[in-house]
């Protein structure tokens, strides 16, 4: 084994390009199943490993590399992301009839688990396109879905998702972008802020106001990129999600065909939170992907790591053990928030699948705990490698800057925490 | 019946295809207490690289229209049809799966795996075998060899390009002195090296179609063949821990030191 392993090995390190560019001796992620209790694979069936498996080889050889590099010089990795809509990713939950792969809530999760240790910012980008394709899918006539969806799911076109502004946030239903009907066409004035993907996407999946104030009013268009009137704002700096770009998207007199709309007048409020939904499980399963990824690191740090004479996951004298032993114990604790995150997050997203009454809140549970969790997990990791976690050489101050935003997007944890309290005190 | 050596290879041509389940190449080997093996419970295992190189070749060939089916074969016990089914979201159209398990899968060696695939050879009528060069785990580099004595069949080992002819089959070989290039007729045995191709990431759509294909199970006896191994394993060990090394100030010095060593 040792004669294989040495010539594989020296291929690597060699002038030989392998095509897949199996070259991550440095990258500890790839010392899979030794810590078999935070195994990901674990009660999953033999075709979910099967996904799992093409999720983290393509995590590790066409992501991982690479993620540095995106992150530092802010580069939106269009030919790795079409590479992963060839295996089917650019349309996980979206209907084959269409181009999408017709997978499971849970088969997504498990997905985009994997798929977040090679890059949680690409992954994150990759999880709201798939919600965007998913909306037209479900919500769109058939000559929208044939417009719109196999490009989505080949990533022959990128896709965005537009419900905030600088004046609604949390607040999503006090959207002031308008729509006013002239013939066969609304034209929208208004901003949305913060979106990801914004300038350089080519579908935008905009909420807009066609009626009166509140939820009610709300309907949801399809816009294509080139329209006239539509523009964007300057690139957003941001601390972390650095390999997608984020706009405002601006709406001035731009006339939007009535046969973009999807579903009827009024239902557009409706149609984003149902995206929402599985939306909030897919960034809660990111999170779950960088804070995996960051245990593994943390221990292999622990294993290589000396101090006091010892590595910092062995150890003899007394005093020296209490302050090693609490990093023992702290790598503990991560590894078991890890795996109950990643449970709630499963279970959220068989709830979703199945239609289960409960399903709006466990959603909003996942994505509360697990992203809360997980930005701790994370955290802890940079803290347990010490001063090396502070450099941009370790990837774990990546995985740290790029989940602290799931704690805000997409619903922040306060509003999630208003879902649950309202499910749980609204008398039925 | 034409000698299968004679026989015209045509559009329906079947390649049979070894797929190895192996400790995956990422886990670090721990060697068991007892020094009779390496720790496998519990531990990561995948299909050895090189026999992905082969099913990668295998389907080329097919979606080239050159071949007209590929069977994925594994010998072992029931976790092998896991190695099997990911042969099949590559692209193999069934999978055949030899039950060997307990000791005699503890034993199972070269000689045992190319008397079943010689055997599976003349009873699927083959016209071609694709077979990892080595595993990972023994890097024994035999069984493609064997297999081909066996049947009597002309092997291109090494291979890292192979083009199918009429019924010749080109393959060039990476040999010490460079690269060597041979003429072979089918049907033959292959054995695939690193660089005869990229192996493809199995899409989700194969990954649900190879649900459906099928694995037949065989036990080796009924393909008249007797498992049972020649050899006894004595014991298994760490390799030495590297030693330090020594500076030495002149090349008289460095001279003394190997003649000391016994080196020169």
């Amino acid at each position: 084994m040792a004669a294989a392993m040495a010539l594989v090995r020296g291929v690597r390190f060699g002038s030989y390009s392998i095509g897949r560019s199996r070259s991550l001796i440095f990258n500890s992620l790839q010392r899979r199943g030794i810590a078999a209790c935070v195994d990901p694979s674990i009660g999953l069936t033999d075709e979910q490993k099967e996904f799992q498996k093409v999720a983290f080889d393509f995590a590790a050889n066409e992501m991982a590399p690479h993620m540095a590099e995106w992150d530092q010089k802010e580069i939106f990795p269009v030919e790795a992301m079409r590479k992963a809509a060839q295996l089917g990713f650019g349309g996980i939950y979206v209907n084959p009839d269409v181009g999408g792969s017709g997978l499971s809530r849970l088969d997504t999760s498990i997905i985009f688990e994997a798929l977040s240790t090679g890059c949680v910012s690409t992954t994150a980008y990759i999880s709201i396109h798939n919600m965007c394709a998913w909306m037209i899918d479900t919500f769109g006539n058939n000559e929208q879905r044939e417009k719109f969806c196999p490009d989505l799911c080949s990533m022959q076109k990128f896709a965005s998702y537009c419900l905030t502004e600088p004046g609604s946030g949390s607040d999503a239903a006090s959207l002031l972008t308008s729509a006013k009907l002239q013939g066969d066409h609304y034209i929208l004035n208004g901003s949305k802020a913060f979106i990801s993907g914004g300038g350089d996407t080519d579908v935008y999946v905009v909420m807009c106001r066609t009626g009166e104030k509140g939820p009610k009013g709300i309907s949801c268009v399809v816009v294509e990129k080139g329209t006239a009137g539509l523009s964007f704002g300057k690139k957003e700096k941001k601390v972390g999600w650095n390999s997608q770009p984020t706009r405002a998207v601006i709406f001035e007199d731009c006339a939007v065909p009535v046969t973009n709309r999807l579903g009827a007048e009024g239902e557009g409020f409706s149609i984003a939170m149902k995206g929402l939904n599985g939306g909030r499980i897919n960034i809660a399963s990111c999170s779950l992907g960088a804070a995996h990824a960051s245990v593994l690191l943390a221990r292999d740090h622990m294993c290589v790591r000396k101090q006091f004479g010892e590595t910092l996951s062995n150890s003899q004298e007394v005093i020296i053990d209490a302050c090693v032993q609490f990093l023992q114990f702290k790598l503990a604790e991560m590894a078991t928030k890890l795996v109950a995150s990643r449970l709630l997050v499963r279970q959220a997203a068989v709830a979703l699948q199945e239609g289960r009454p409960d399903a709006v809140s466990l959603c909003s549970m996942a994505k509360l705990f697990v992203t809360d969790e997980c930005f701790a997990i994370c955290n802890q990791a940079l803290q347990i490698h010490g001063g090396y976690g502070y450099l941009k050489d370790y990837a774990v101050q990546q995985y740290v800057r790029d989940i602290r935003v799931h704690q805000i997007l997409e619903g922040t944890n306060e509003v999630m925490r208003m879902i649950i309290a309202r499910s749980l005190l609204t008398e039925s | 019946m034409l000698p299968l050596r004679f026989r015209r290879v045509t559009m329906s041509a079947r390649v049979l295809v070894g797929v190895k389940r192996v400790i995956d190449y990422a886990v670090k080997i721990r060697v068991k207490p007892d020094r009779t093996g390496v720790v496998t419970d519990g531990v990561k295992h995948s299909m050895n690289p090189f026999c992905e190189i082969a099913v990668e070749e295998a389907v080329k060939l097919k979606e080239k229209k050159l071949v007209k089916e590929v069977v994925a074969v594994s010998c072992g016990p029931q976790q092998v049809q896991e190695t099997i089914r990911t042969a099949l979201a590559m692209g193999a159209d069934r999978g055949i799966h030899v039950e060997v398990s307990g000791k005699d899968y503890e034993t199972l060696g070269p000689l045992q795996v190319s008397k079943i695939f010689a055997a599976l050879a003349k009873k699927e009528q083959a016209d071609l075998i694709i077979l990892g060069k080595q595993a990972i785990d023994d890097d024994c580099n035999q069984t493609g060899q064997m297999t081909a004595a066996l049947l009597d069949w002309p092997q291109g080992t090494f291979a890292s390009e192979v083009t199918l002819e009429a019924d010749k089959l080109k393959v060039v070989r990476e040999i010490d002195g460079g690269l060597e290039t041979i003429k072979i007729k089918l049907p033959a045995v292959v054995t695939a090296d690193l660089r005869l191709n990229t192996p493809r990431y199995a899409t989700l759509p194969n990954i649900m179609k190879a649900k459906k294909k099928k694995i037949v199970n065989v036990k080796p006896a009924d393909l008249g063949v007797d498992v049972s191994s020649r050899l006894e394993v004595l014991k298994v060990d760490e390799p030495p821990q590297r030693q330090s090394g020594v500076k030495v100030e002149t090349v008289h010095d460095l001279v003394e030191k190997l003649k000391e060593a016994g080196r020169i």
